[in-house]
């Protein structure tokens, strides 16, 4: 890129929410024609940035310069009409209606539909989309309606797109068919920038890395002359050890042992058939799959919330006894001596009460001990005191709602809580999703720790080349089967890639 | 777009943190500002001094020692269904059906007194009757809630529905019970034998008073301190999170609801056994619904209702008397008391939100 030409210049930017400083003085420039990732860790203000520039908040000090002209955007319509778009993590589309009907939505103008899907279609041939300008938002998969939500944007002629972790959702596949429509904008004289943590992204993508910490702006680096290990330090401003340790397992013995196991969600549709494992203790069993494949499910039947067809769930004590899960309750289970703990997908809206502050969550698993008809309100204080001593939480206090916590501190006390019981199995769900570097390897730590005291740990996760680097056993499901299991430390990417797709496509209908 | 725009004049900006004083200064600030405008109004529409239509309004409400007596008797009452309701609030379960458990519970009041009150002794219909009303509200309150339990059905809609059964009960009885033929109302009941009239305590307004008081002692202290307030707490926030540590969220529905219900039974007993002494298809008075607002006003902490139910009573006393003192129409008051009352739910939009105005006025901007 040689002759560069500043299309956007925000200028000393500062944004507080009471008394926190979302971004202090930040000054950024982006080119035409460039893909400039923004890192950051979860909190530094990389997304409250991305909304001045889109007009969903406005900045408290500073300027916006538009191709050299300083402007306001004091709403999204005004970005629009720079020629900002903005896909957000969260699409905002309405499930009854088309396609089309979503994107033309709070146009002005007469309305006709037939014109606008023929620009739709024009605008997918152009860039290479895939997808039917008829159909209904709530038919399409994940990475239909972050295609919509693109076409969207460009469709209101935006020459400059934001797009904000586009790729939490995607599958590899997925991800790589994205990247290329991207090159293809950008050859197009388009700027984008996008938002991710995953860095070998960033180091395909980009042109260019622009860094914040703490809200405030640390500098830029072509993505050509810069690695991994430079990026995280600058991101997280010191040095990080970016290797996941595997200790060989100290006395495996069964814990877990999932038997034919056969399971329908609420709509009869099937999504585990005969599965069979068995967990041991002390090792981390990974389980691998495109994402849909009955993880989900699996995890939860054993946690006692997925009712099941067929199949049996049995926990094994240290003497060989066994005692079935399946029918029973997460308070039954907990009644039988059983400590299982599970950190699910959907943090606030499954493992913690987002609006409760950190002392009452980490009521949530033991409130019903004692015999009297009240709550112990104490020990719950004390141990939320521990968890963020332990932990590093950075919360203003135990009181803070957990919703305003970041999206790795809500981790931190999600896990904190799971493990303080001294479980005998740990089941995770995508546990480090959306969380950045430094809180990720705080969370492997963790699961090692527990692994190491003997637990049988079952980690579900999308990232390979983590489940590679971390598991004992790997099994991979595909489209609700078991595929095949293998040993994480002899087992590549691509044997696992393969397996993961062997029994055809199916099993994309959700999430 | 060639023309730059103007910085907006004003933005909104959440705030963070809120100190309990900030959010009370905004309230205080709220009523005052309330009270001029209406002042103001007052004075423009019928030129009266404003300051004697609040003396009036004050008067009205705390003028003589009956009047104070009534005015806290009322707010008792109010203040008992709104508690009521509030355990299932917090449930996120929009019980809208306060009026109709208040009916339910005061028409098996009236029934006790009138069918047993000359065949049981006082103090066992008093027991018949305490027992049956709280019953008859937590079925009010039972029904609605199974069904939302069993097949997720709409609660609000429910419970209103069930106001209206209440409603045409009451006036079916009343048909029935009606003393003497032929006036349509029920009347004083057991006027000459007092047989299921509740008993006094120093007079007759105190009764419901120390019953008010203890049960919100008691509401505050199951919500907040108990296993069960916990639960309830967990299910109106996440119904997924609650079956993940294996709350059975359909149970605590019922059970939070009956006892919402019969909490509203008890108010209905009030109505009957102590300060009515008979039972009308309008004895709940609307109170099933305001009990829904002093109860989202005190944010559900039954400690503010005391206060928000304060301030709807004496609001509603005091109005009343201006339209009487003044010779104004009714609609007047009721013109005051809903100024008064949007200047203080408004408030909260300004404890919540923040809003800062331009701070640059320089004239760099182009027109």
């Amino acid at each position: 890129m040689e002759n560069k030409v500043v299309t956007v210049s925000m200028k000393n930017i500062t944004k507080r929410f009471g008394e926190i400083i979302a971004n202090d003085s930040v000054n950024l420039d982006i080119y035409k024609g460039e893909i400039l990732a923004l890192l950051g860790e979860n909190g530094s203000g990389k997304t409250t940035l991305m909304n001045m520039l889109s007009g969903i908040y406005y900045p408290d000090e500073g300027q916006i310069f538009i191709n050299n002209e300083e402007k306001v955007i004091a709403s999204p319509r005004d970005a629009f009409e720079l020629g900002i778009g903005m896909v957000h993590q969260h699409f905002k589309l309405v499930d009854v209606l088309t396609a089309t009907e979503n994107i033309v939505l709070g146009l002005d103008g007469k309305l006709d539909l037939k014109k606008a899907s023929a620009k739709i279609r024009e605008i997918c041939r152009k860039y290479g989309f895939d997808v039917d300008p008829d159909q209904k938002v709530y038919d399409m998969s994940v990475s239909e309606k972050q295609t919509v939500e693109i076409v969207k944007v460009l469709y209101r002629g935006a020459d400059i797109l934001i797009l904000d972790e586009p790729t939490a959702v995607l599958t590899p596949q997925e991800t790589d068919r994205l990247f290329a429509i991207l090159r293809n904008m950008k050859e197009d004289g388009k700027s984008i920038i996008i938002i991710t943590h995953k860095m070998h992204e960033v180091l395909s993508i980009s042109d260019r890395v622009a860094v914040l910490r703490k809200g405030t702006y640390v500098g830029d680096l072509r993505t050509k002359e810069t690695t991994a290990q430079e990026m995280t330090e600058m991101m997280v401003g010191h040095a990080v050890e970016l290797n996941i340790e595997r200790p060989d397992p100290v006395d495996p013995k069964p814990r877990i042992e999932v038997k034919n196991l056969t399971v329908r969600n609420e709509e009869g549709i099937l999504k585990l058939e005969d599965v069979s494992f068995t967990a041991n203790s002390g090792e981390i069993l990974g389980i691998a799959g495109i994402s849909g494949c009955g993880q989900k499910e699996l995890l939860e039947a054993i946690a006692g919330l997925q009712p099941a067809e067929s199949g049996s769930v049995c926990y094994i004590e240290d003497d060989g006894s066994k005692d079935e899960l399946l029918k029973k309750d997460p308070r039954q289970i907990q009644e039988m001596g059983v400590t299982l703990s599970f950190v699910p997908e959907d943090r606030l809206g499954m493992g913690l009460v987002g609006n409760m502050d950190m002392s009452d969550n980490m009521m949530l698993r033991s409130f019903r001990k004692g015999p009297t008809p009240f709550t112990d309100r104490k020990s719950p204080r004390k141990l939320a005191k521990k968890v963020v001593k332990d932990l590093d939480v950075v919360t203003p206090g135990i009181s803070t709602p957990v919703r305003r916590l970041s999206g790795g501190n809500v981790q931190k006390v999600l896990v904190g809580r799971e493990i303080a019981s001294a479980p005998k199995v740990l089941l995770t769900a995508y546990a480090v999703r959306g969380l950045d570097i430094n809180s990720s390897y705080t969370i492997y730590d963790l699961i090692n720790r527990q692994k190491k005291a003997g637990v049988a740990v079952i980690y579900v996760g999308e990232d390979l080349d983590v489940l590679l680097e971390i598991s004992d056993r790997i099994l991979v499901m595909c489209g609700g089967k078991v595929s095949g299991i293998i040993d994480g430390r002899t087992a590549t990417k691509n044997k696992v890639g393969m397996m993961m797709t062997r029994i055809g496509g199916e099993g994309f209908d959700e999430q | 777009m060639n023309s730059k725009k103007k910085e907006p004049l004003l933005h909104i900006v959440k705030r963070g943190d809120v100190k309990w004083y900030v959010a009370w200064a905004i309230r205080l600030a709220a009523i005052v500002l309330a009270l001029i405008v209406s002042g103001i109004l007052t004075t423009a529409l019928t030129g009266l001094n404003p300051l004697d239509v609040y003396k009036t309004i004050v008067t009205g409400a705390f003028g003589t020692a009956r009047k104070s007596w009534i005015t806290v008797q009322d707010i008792s009452i109010l203040l008992i269904i709104s508690l009521a309701v509030t355990p299932a609030f917090r449930m996120r379960f929009w019980n809208v059906g306060g009026e109709g458990q208040v009916l339910a519970g005061a028409l098996a009041a009236a029934a006790c007194m009138i069918c047993l009150g000359e065949k049981l002794p006082n103090a066992a219909v008093i027991v018949c009757m305490v027992i049956s009303s709280i019953l008859a509200g937590g079925l009010w309150g039972f029904v609605p809630a199974f069904f939302k339990a069993k097949w997720n059905t709409n609660e609000t809609l429910c419970t209103l529905m069930m106001n209206y059964i209440a409603t045409q009960l009451v006036a079916y009885y009343t048909i029935l019970w009606e003393v003497p033929k032929g006036s349509g109302k029920i009347g004083i009941i057991n006027q000459n034998t007092n047989i299921g009239w509740l008993p006094e305590i120093g007079n007759k307004y105190l009764l419901c008073i120390i019953i008010a008081v203890v049960s919100t002692v008691l509401m505050y202290i199951y919500l907040n301190y108990s296993k069960h307030g916990y639960e309830i707490s967990v299910v109106g926030e996440s119904e997924h999170t609650a079956r993940y540590v294996g709350i059975k969220v359909e149970k605590v529905i019922v059970r939070t609801m009956i006892l919402s219900g019969a909490v509203c039974g008890l108010a209905g007993l009030l109505l009957v056994g102590s300060i009515n002494h008979t039972v009308t298809t309008t004895i709940a008075g609307g109170q099933g619904f305001t009990a829904v607002m002093v109860s989202w006003l005190a944010k559900f902490n039954p400690l503010g209702m005391i206060l928000t139910s304060l301030l709807i009573v004496f609001l509603g006393r005091g109005a009343g008397e201006i339209s009487t003192a003044f010779s104004l129409n009714h609609s007047f008051s009721d013109i005051l008391t809903g100024i008064i009352l949007f200047f203080v739910i408004g408030c909260e939009f300004f404890i919540t939100y923040k809003v800062n105005f331009r701070k640059k006025a320089t004239g760099k901007e182009a027109k």
